[in-house]
Order: structure tokens, then sequence, then C-alpha cells
């Protein structure tokens, strides 16, 4: 079986691997990076546990062919703390429990990630569309939207902190 | 907020700390079940029958075993025949068809090849030839007169040896005398209902990895009981116990649906074949079709009260549908009816089978269907009397010694102080917002206790690990840490909570039933109190004095000459682990139990909704949910879990249905067609916990996880019915369906 090599940018590290060209990028993630903090909860684009940073654009990785990422920049679950230095969100999800099996919480991060860059001061109904096409099961969605409003807040503040 | 947050001053129990393995979670770091690969391990893909019920004539693998990449093939012929009457024999059948497939998704064969992609080909390659038989697709043409058999091997439990029937059990409850008080009573109301099968909606589908080796399976799998998948997959491949080990990994939900087992057999079955470690999981079409959904039900409920609001009788029919296999849903839907006191009560129930998936727990299992029924005739009848519906179950409300439908009288229970908290809360207070109506119920759950075990480890500087069996689905680590912290006066930081694999920690049964942190942390309270005499002991050695001298007080030894009086400063634990090594060596301790005294737990909710005329469409603007949890030892992990079950119920209540073609395939297996409540779906859920603590745990726990899913189908169809003036008996409430209504007022 023939396979590509594919050249891209992974949470800040310039990255290379194999893949077919059927593969996705979920499982070129998942099985040849050994990420597995990206997770697949359907594989046909309607969950959102997949989801990632391609070009910081939120997208489906499950919905993406590993080949089309040639030369492109991701970024992962993996990728959102600033080394040791947890990203407000992901603070504000231990704080605020707003995970409780956890499964969801990546797709999550990265999707509330989104969001904040595109939008810092979101409501709460931009919260809740923006976050539509992550499924969670277990929380109700009650303390993701409290959390993300939370960070925003936190992100709000140092930004002008820093202005 | 917290009815009553923290009322004994527990130092720990109560507070809200990060849960110690929220880190990993946050980062990407946890394991899960699909989240382990082995070295050369090969990828495992199903054949699935394509009929709802079929004879299977012959199977060919000769094509697929011939591709590319696949090593090994299995058949139910691979696996042992267990005797029909062995308590796992379903669920061994339920893994793999043996001559005869019972549902459209049963498994009937399984390949395992080096990729997906080739052990997906190899799947389709796999020749089966079926006879095609009859199905029974709904209730009524399972309990129909001459109805054909879904599954020859059912016979009714708890009756006298018979032939083989679609009823998997019938239950009939009765106490007073239900005619005399339905011909005084001064209002009566009977409604039919009926619920389609939905499913459990964890996000993570079945995953596992089983690398069989030396006459032993070792799995890892995510799993609500890790004790039990070793027990069913042992019994599957008719192997003792000690040839099965099972690691548990993160489980990405399960709400009853994985308290079985679906692929650790057939994985370890191909691991043996082809000698090489095989992963196994589930597309989320496969989840759906192949794995359990919660039963479908017919209900029929009449219940007679006197003009100032006294339920004086009721007198119910409920069928579930449960798929082609024996289950227990009619009894458990019978007891689940315990809300009110109903002098006179006949309550029939049954539990049918059809060709469909085989049904497996969801969250309160069968209870959310009875409620649905009940709590909307209630509200139908405090609508008759002009009554506040709160007020009339206010009246009605079981307490203390109130028997439940089976007759067996309450312990101590909250359902007054819910009410009386609802009534009292700012929802219920204000006045709906323009354009909106309002709704309550009430929901409940048994909970139970079982078995647990727990080791807690000292360690030399004073820090513990805390080893259980029971998975963390939800921040049951959290939870067992504070309640080792407030029992030993330790820091919950300096603990370490540890689930622990199947030969690494005492039997501990399932998750389910509410139990985890009820049970288990019975057992974790029970090793740490152990601990604390063994620390007193060693206090009472480095000090020189009688052990009977010797208290513990807030994490350290304290006697006369210690902190008590005059003398030196108490000995704190640190101190005392820290010189283990002189006073007779390491501190450990471990207790087993098999818990009794699970606390019931009640549930009441509040919805203000809107009903678009035009689509059907229900918007719900404002939500509360209000839960005595006994005591809430992690107050956000229980708010966690009231919001969790009442958007579940949400779902349930306008969405979520499979929906069967006229062959018994179901047509919406995906979670674009199975839709369930997302963000915008939804208000924010507010809750309020009551505390009325359970006599039977230390610490006052009842189990918080199940009852929060009873309430809301009613609770919005209540809603609806003020809304509307259209009473909705059939769920989902979905658009086409409220439209219609609406269009026949
Ligand atoms: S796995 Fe990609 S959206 Fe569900
Ligand atoms: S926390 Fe379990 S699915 Fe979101």
């Amino acid at each position: 079986m023939s396979r590509t090599h594919i050249n891209c940018i992974v949470n800040g590290e310039p990255t290379d691997f194999l893949a077919a060209d059927a593969t996705s990028l979920l499982d070129a993630l998942r099985d040849e990076l050994g990420l597995i903090g990206t997770k697949e909860g359907c594989g046909t684009g309607d969950c959102g546990s997949c989801s990632v940073l391609v070009d910081g654009k939120l997208n489906c990785s499950c919905l993406i062919l590993a080949p089309e990422v040639e030369g492109r920049e991701i970024i992962t679950v993996e990728g959102i703390a600033d080394g040791d230095q947890l990203h407000p969100l992901q603070q504000t999800f231990l704080e605020g429990a707003a995970l409780q099996c956890g499964i969801c919480t990546p797709g999550f991060l990265v999707a509330a990630k989104a969001l904040l860059d595109a939008n810092p001061d979101p409501t709460e109904t931009e919260i809740r569309y923006g976050l539509a096409g992550n499924l969670c099961r277990c929380t109700g969605y009650d303390k993701i939207v409290r959390a993300v409003q939370e960070a925003a807040v936190q992100l709000n503040s140092t930004s002008k902190q820093g202005v | 907020m917290t009815a009553t947050e923290n009322p004994t001053n527990y130092k720990w129990v109560g507070t809200r700390p990060i849960r110690h393995d929220g880190f990993d979670k946050v980062v990407g770091k946890a394991r899960f079940g699909a989240d382990l690969n082995l070295p050369g391990q090969l990828h495992g893909a199903f054949v699935r029958s394509p009929h709802a019920h079929a004879r299977i004539v012959s199977i060919d693998t000769s094509a697929a075993e011939a591709m590319p990449g696949v090593k090994a093939v299995v058949t139910g012929d691979d696996f042992p025949a267990l005797d029909p009457t062995h308590p796992n024999y379903d669920t061994a059948v339920n893994c793999m068809a043996r001559g005869e497939a019972f549902y459209h998704g049963h498994a009937v064969a399984a390949v395992a090849a080096t990729t997906k992609a080739e052990a997906k080909a190899a799947a389709a390659a796999v020749e089966v030839e079926y006879e095609v038989l009859p199905a029974v697709l709904s209730i009524a043409d399972s309990m129909a007169d001459g109805a054909p058999l879904a599954n020859p091997n059912n016979h009714t439990k708890f009756a006298p040896p018979g032939d083989p029937s679609n009823l998997a059990t019938i239950t009939n409850l009765a106490r007073g005398d239900v005619d005399q008080a339905m011909a005084d009573a001064d209002v009566v109301v009977e409604m039919g209902f009926d619920c389609a099968h939905v499913h459990q909606g964890y996000i993570e589908p079945h995953a596992c990895v089983v690398d069989y080796g030396d006459g032993k399976a070792n799995v890892w799998c995510s799993s609500q009981g890790h004790f039990r998948v070793r027990s069913m997959t042992a019994d599957v491949l008719g192997v003792d116990n000690s040839k099965v080990k099972v690691v548990p990994a993160e489980i990405g939900g399960g709400f009853g649906g994985k308290t079985t087992i679906y692929l650790e057999p057939i994985a370890a079955k191909l691991s043996e074949k082809s000698g090489k470690p095989v992963k196994i999981t589930m597309t989320r079409e496969e989840v759906l079709r192949g794995s359990g959904p919660a039963p479908s039900a017919e209900l029929r409920i009449k219940i007679g009260a006197t003009k100032d609001g006294e339920l004086t009788a009721i007198d119910g029919w409920m069928a579930y549908g449960v798929g082609a296999f024996s289950d227990m849903a009619g009894l458990i839907g019978a007891m689940s009816v315990a809300s009110y006191k109903f002098p006179n009560l006949r309550m029939e129930t049954y539990t049918a089978l059809t060709n469909t998936p085989k049904s497996a727990a969801y969250r309160a299992p069968s209870a959310p269907h009875a409620a649905w029924a009940i709590e909307s005739v209630v509200d139908e009848i405090a609508t008759e009397l002009g009554m506040d519906p709160i007020d009339l179950r206010l009246k009605n409300a079981a307490v203390e010694g109130d028997l439940t439908a089976m007759g067996m009288p309450h312990p101590r229970v909250g359902l007054v102080e819910c009410l009386e908290a609802l009534k009292a809360s700012d929802h219920y207070q204000s006045v709906p917002a323009e354009g909106t109506s309002r709704g309550m119920a009430v929901g409940f759950w048994f909970n139970i206790g079982e078995e647990s075990s727990a080791t807690v480890n000292l360690n030399e500087d004073g820090t513990a690990n805390v080893i259980t069996g029971s998975p963390d689905i939800g921040g049951s680590r959290a939870s067992m840490a504070l309640m080792a912290a407030e029992t030993l006066g330790i820091d919950v930081y300096s603990i370490t909570p540890i689930v622990a694999d199947t030969e690494s920690v005492g039997f501990t049964d399932v998750t389910e039933g509410s139990r985890a942190t009820f049970a288990t942390g019975k057992a974790v309270v029970e090793a740490c109190e152990d601990l604390i005499e063994q620390l007193k002991a060693r206090a009472a050695t480095i000090m020189g004095v009688d052990v009977g001298e010797v208290a513990w007080v807030d994490g350290a030894a304290v006697s006369p000459g210690h902190g008590g009086g005059e003398g030196g400063d108490p000995l704190t634990l640190a101190q005392i682990t820290a010189q283990a090594k002189r006073t007779g060596g390491p501190l450990t301790a471990t207790a087993s139990l098999n818990a009794a005294g699970a606390g019931p737990s009640f549930a009441v909710h509040c919805a203000d909704l809107k009903v678009d005329e035009e689509t059907g469409e229900i918007e719900i603007v404002r939500y509360t949910a209000v839960q005595d949890a006994g005591t809430a030892i992690h107050p956000s992990y229980v708010e966690g879990q009231m919001q969790g079950g009442s958007v579940q119920g949400i779902g349930w209540a306008l969405n979520e249905e499979y929906i069967y073609n006229a062959d018994g395939a179901m047509e919406n297996a995906s979670f674009l067609d199975y839709r369930i409540p997302v963000a915008s779906d939804l208000p924010l859920i507010e809750t309020i916990i009551v505390e009325v603590p359970n006599p039977a745990h230390p610490y006052g726990v009842r189990g918080v996880g199940e009852t929060g899913i009873v309430p809301p189908m009613a609770t919005i169809g209540n809603a609806v019915k003020a809304a509307t003036g259209v009473r909705m008996t059939s769920l989902p409430m979905s658009p086409p369906k409220v439209l219609k209504r609406l269009n026949e007022r």
C-alpha cells in the first residue's frame, strides 16, 4: 500500500509522517503521531470530539484527509497549553468541573479556543452556538458554558493588563 | 447553590477541589478505551446481521481468510456452548450469534487484520447464508396472541416451567381495593402513553485491546465495572476468572450502557487465534445498532383522587420492550413506582421481547417511562382539582415508612424537602416570562449498595494512596479522596486516588445504581477508620502512653502529654508514618463490604418553555433541578450529575428515538439523525441540592447519578399542556408529533 509523505506543523513543531491517501487526519494524529488527545466519537463530523485547528480554523479532523494538511499548521488539545502553564480554558474547565467523563473535553477546549480567538467577549448565546458542533452527554453543557465565560473574563483582563 | 451546604462543619466533605485526574483530561493525556495501542496489534471488525430475525444457515469465511492482512476469523462456533440457563448465556449470544440472529446489527462473525481497512474489507467478504424468520418489532406485536417467538430460548422468569414465551417477566402488585377506591373517587383520570427506544449516547464508542498469551486474556477496556467485564468475558470464553485480567481505561461515559460487554471475548478469541494483540473499536453506527438502547414502553395509568387532593388509588399497566433477550425492565418499572402514598394500588407490568437490539441499563432504568406516565396523570388531576401541582404532590408525598409499589417501606427520604425547596425557589416564585408556560414533575430512584473493596496505603511522608475498583465516571476519584481526607484529617491533595485493575484490588461490583460514592466510599471510610486505630496504637508506642489515652483529632494523635492538656504537641499523621519502620512497619488497611442501606433519592424538576405553534418546536427557556443528595461530597459533581441527567431527559423528551423501517433496521444510526441535545438547544440548568443525610452512610451519602433523568419528560409534557392545552402522550415530543396534536385541537 503506497503512503504519502506529509510535512506540516503540529503544535508548533515541524512534523512529518506517512499516511495512506484515505487516512483521516484524526487517524494520522492518533495512530502515526501518538497524539491520542484528539478523540473519535463518530467519525462522521457529528460530535466534535476530534476538533483541531487547521491554520487557526476549527475543523473536525475526522473529515479531513491526512494529505490535505501538507504545509498547514495544526493545533490539537496537546498544543493549547503554554508549556506547563495551562490555557485559561483548561484551568476554568478544571475549576468549574466542566468535565465529567472527559472524553468530549479536548474537542470542547479546541472549539472554545477557536471561539474566543475569534470573539473574545461572547454572549452566552454566542458560546452556545459556537459550541453547538460539540456533543457532551455528561454535563448538560451548563458548566462548560460557564467555564468558557470565566475564561473569556480572565483572558480579557490579562490582555487589558498587557496593553 | 446548595440548600444546606456543609451542614456539619466538615473540613473536606462538601468542598470543591479540582479533581485529581483532571489535569490529564484537559491536556489530552488521559487514556480512554481506544487510546492504547500495543506493538504488532491487529484491528478487529464485525460482520452483522442484515435481518431482524434469521436462522444462520451457513457462514463461509474462506474468501475473507484469503484477503490481504487477515490473520483470524471467528464465528459463534469458536466459543463454547453455554447452557441456556447460565446467567451469562444471553450475553454470550449477544456478543456473537449462535445459529440465529436476533436483531438487525447482531454480530455473527468477526475478523482481525493488520489494518482497520483490511479488517473492514474482509468482514464484508464473509459470506453468510440466512433463512429469514418472522420478526416481532413492537410491544404490541410481541404480546399479541399467536405472535412468533422473538427468541425461542426465552422463558418467563419466576413462573412455573412452561413453553418459550415473548414475555420475560410478568409482575402483578396489589394492595387495598382499587376498584372500590376508583368508584369512590371524586376525580379519575386515565391515559395511555408510549416511549420509543432511546440510546445512552455516551460519546466514547465501546473499545478494547486484548492481548492473549499463555492461556490468559489481558484486557484493556473502558467499562463501568472491570470485575464484571472479567467474569462475563471469562464465562463467554469458558475459562476461569483467573484467566482474564482487566485493566480499566478511563471511561468516556456509560450511563448504564457500559455495565455489560460486547467486544472483549471476541477480541480475546481473535488474539488467541492470531497470536497477536487485537484492538476493536465500535463505529458510532455500530454503537447505535449493536449496543444497548433503553427499552421502549407502552403504559396505561389510571389515578383516582378525592376532591381535596388525596390520591386514593392507582391502577397501572406497563409493558417494556427490551429487545430479543430476557430482561427485568417491567419488574424494575414496578419497583420505581414509589413517590406517593397510594393506599390502593394495582400495578401490572410486562417485559416483552422484540427483535431489536438487546436493551441495556440506562440511568434509573425503567423509571423514566413510568414517571412520564404517572406524573402526567397527576398533573391532569391537579388541573381538574384546581390545585397547585406542588401542593397536590406535597399532600401525597411518600415519607419514611410509606410503602413503595413493591410493598417496601421507605427509609428516611427527602421528597417533601425537595418539593418545598422547589416551591421556595426563585424559579417557582417567579412569574413565567411572557409567552412561556411552566410544568413540574417528580422522579424517584431507589439506588443500590452491593460489593466494594478499598485499600488505603499510607506513605512514609504522610501522604496516602486510596485504591478502589470503581471506575471514575464523573469525579468519583475526587469523592473518594474527599472522604478519605475527612476521615484521616489530612489534605485532600495529599491523597492519590487510584482505580486499580482486577488483580490489584478486591472485588468491586460494577458502577451502577448510583452506588460508587455510597458503597465504595463506605469501604474507603472503613479502611481509613482501621488506619486511625493503627495510627493511634503507633502513637501510643511513640508517646509511651496507653493506647486508650490516645485520641485522633484533626489528623493527629492527641494524648494527655501530647496536645491534650500540658506537654508537647500532638503527633501528626506524617510524624507517625515517618517512624513506621521502628513502630511495626508500613501502615495499610483494606476494607470490603456488601453495602446495605443505599438511600433512595428523589428529584423535582421545573421547566418554563415556549411551543412554536407553527412548527411544533419546543424551546426550554428556564430549567431547575432539585434533588436530595443525602450529603453532597463534591457539590460540583453532584450538580453535574443533576444537570447531565436533566439534559439526557430533555433529549428523551424532545428528540431522541430509534426509528426502525418495516424490516426492523434502525434508520437513524448516526449522531446526525439520532439527535442528542447540543448547547444551543438548552438554557443553563439551575440546581438546588437538598441534603437529607442517609443514616446508613458515614457521611450521609445517597446515590445521585440516576434520579435526574426521571422527571424531565413529564416536567416538559406538563408545561406543554399548560402552554397549549394539549396533553402529549407519546415520546419523543418531536415537532411533527406536537404539530399534529396542535392541529387536532
Ligand atoms: S469524530 Fe469527528 S466529528 Fe465526531
Ligand atoms: S464530559 Fe462526558 S461527554 Fe462531556
